[in-house]
């Protein structure tokens, strides 16, 4: 890849670093309705990539098939140089079990349109259950680090506390909270604002705005909140019809974007210059 | 016939209370056996792989719709010579009333785990649980708490049924209470007691399922 290529992809440095995921020629269809099309696609460790396109275009999809929620028809993807789908045996892929699943899928974490917490567990119980069974941390410590996590969206007073008793806004912060605690290498959102009421999304999209400064992880981030995007991301993908249809650094794709397509779009979200919307 | 206060005080009552607690162990042996077989049912019912499920589902549905009397008889009758097995009473009660109403709380259990959203199930994927930590969890803490009543429910359906188990030789309320009747040609006093025991047994026990039922409402706010 050379140098103008790059600059026109990502406004991330990516000089010597190797793709934490990929996705290789990645279809996926639900019966005739084919939702992924020989989808090609490298997220950089530490790289912020800001998905959007209209409903239905196959977003939610793209990140469920790494989060193994969804089984590809067709190509493989890779994490961290590992097949995820897939096993070698022999030099030769095949379908890889729960077993090598359980192993590859640590590396990823996700965050719910619909927040997904465990209405039976307390907030604190809801970040440690999964470092305690899965990661076999200490009671202590993950409780040590549900606190710090917790500071960190904000939500240390709800400890004790049982979900249903939080606003949607609170819910998901707790929810960004529990994916944290597991130090994934790779983060998903999946439109973490959009089930909010209006007044909450600002300090969801805070929370997130502070992850992302920090730097070391690696985020997918699908989102129709575009000034939000063109903030956080380092690139923006324009999805439609299953395919990637235009990529590039935020200030390209927001300002000059190439496809009439693109422009279709941002126009329903009257993003104006600086990509805020309105 | 003139009810007599002093049988029934003397004899009808002290002889049924020695084996009230029969009745009460038949009934929670077989539903402690059931809510456990149940549940096994019902995860194996949902296996993926259709030799084990298809087995399951014929088992439950073939327990279901058989009498559960065919079913004693069966155990305590027919397992001496099919296995060399011989069971007392009790034991071949428990069993055969724990399968049978296995199968019946297997769908209880089934509606229960079907509850769950499918959102949980994708959360605890999200957060890397094996399969079993799944289930532990996340999936039946969450399937197991709005089935609770009906649960109690057949908890006292079971209890009113363990009077089939005289048929099988256990001295339980109403096998006593023939046997009284047999013994002093007085039928009225002993079932009449007999009547009122479950029924002080199995209203409270009702009580108890409602002040359950509203607690896990209450609760849900
Ligand atoms: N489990 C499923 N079974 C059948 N079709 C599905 C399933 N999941 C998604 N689809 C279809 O796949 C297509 C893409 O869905 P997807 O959720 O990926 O779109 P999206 O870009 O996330 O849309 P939105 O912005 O509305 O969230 C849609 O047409 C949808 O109906
Ligand atoms: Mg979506």
């Amino acid at each position: 890849m050379t140098d103008t290529q790059e600059k026109r992809f990502t406004a991330y440095d990516i000089d010597g670093k190797e793709p934490i995921v990929k996705y290789r020629k990645i279809s996926k269809s639900f019966g005739d309705n084919e939702v992924l099309k020989e989808i090609d696609f490298d997220l950089y460790p530490g790289e912020r990539v800001a998905i959007i396109g209209p409903s239905g275009s196959g977003k939610t999809t793209m990140a469920r098939l790494l989060m193994t929620l969804e089984t590809p028809t067709a190509g493989t993807i890779e994490v961290d140089g590992r097949h995820l789908w897939h096993k070698e045996v022999n030099g030769k892929l095949v379908p890889a079990d729960e077993k090598h699943l359980h192993e590859v899928r640590g590396d990823i974490g996700m965050v719910f349109q619909h927040f997904n917490l465990f209405p039976h567990m307390t907030i604190m119980r809801n970040l440690t259950e999964a470092p305690v069974k899965v990661l076999g941390l200490p009671k202590k410590e993950a409780e040590e680090r549900a606190k710090e996590m917790l500071e960190k969206v904000g939500m240390s007073e709800k400890a004790k506390d049982y979900p249903a008793s939080l606003s949607g806004g609170q819910q998901q912060r707790v929810a960004i909270a529990r994916a944290l605690v597991m130090r994934p290498k790779v983060m998903l959102f999946d439109e973490p604002t959009s089930a909010l009421d209006p007044e909450t999304v600002g300090e969801v999209l805070n929370v997130i705005k502070d992850i992302a400064k920090q730097g070391d992880m690696s985020m997918m981030l699908i989102t129709h909140e575009m000034s939000f995007a063109r903030e956080v991301a380092d690139r923006v993908c324009f999805f439609d019809e299953g395919k990637i249809q235009e990529q590039g650094p935020p200030s390209e794709i927001f300002t000059n974007p190439e496809t009439e397509r693109l422009r279709e779009f941002l126009k329903g979200f009257n993003v104006n210059g600086n990509g805020e919307s309105q | 016939m003139v009810w007599k206060w002093d049988f029934t005080f003397n004899e009808v009552i002290p002889r049924l209370l020695e084996v009230i607690e029969v009745t009460i162990n038949a009934t929670l042996g077989a539903f402690a056996f059931a809510v456990m077989v149940g549940l096994v049912l019902a995860l194996l019912r949902r296996s993926d792989r259709k030799w084990i499920s298809w087995p399951t589902y014929g088992f439950i549905e073939f327990i279901r719709l058989t009498p559960p009397l065919v079913q004693l008889f069966f155990i305590f009758f027919v397992f001496p010579h099919l296995f060399g097995l011989t069971l007392s009473p009790m034991v071949a009660g428990i069993l055969g009333l724990g399968i049978h109403y296995s199968t019946y709380l297997s769908e209880v259990y089934r509606a229960g785990i079907e509850s769950v959203p499918k959102g949980q199930w994708e959360a605890a994927t999200a957060l890397n649980f094996s399969p079993l930590q799944k289930w532990k969890s996340v999936i039946l803490p969450q399937a197991i708490r709005p089935i609770l009543p009906v649960m109690g429910n057949y908890l006292i359906v079971l209890f009113k049924e363990t009077p089939l188990l005289s048929a099988i030789g256990l001295m339980e309320l109403v096998g006593m209470a023939k046997g009284i009747g047999a013994e002093t040609f007085r039928y009225t006093e002993p079932f009449t007691i007999v009547g009122i025991l479950f029924l002080i047994l199995s209203y409270s026990a009702s009580l108890l399922v409602k002040r359950m039922e509203l607690k896990l409402d209450l609760n849900r706010r």
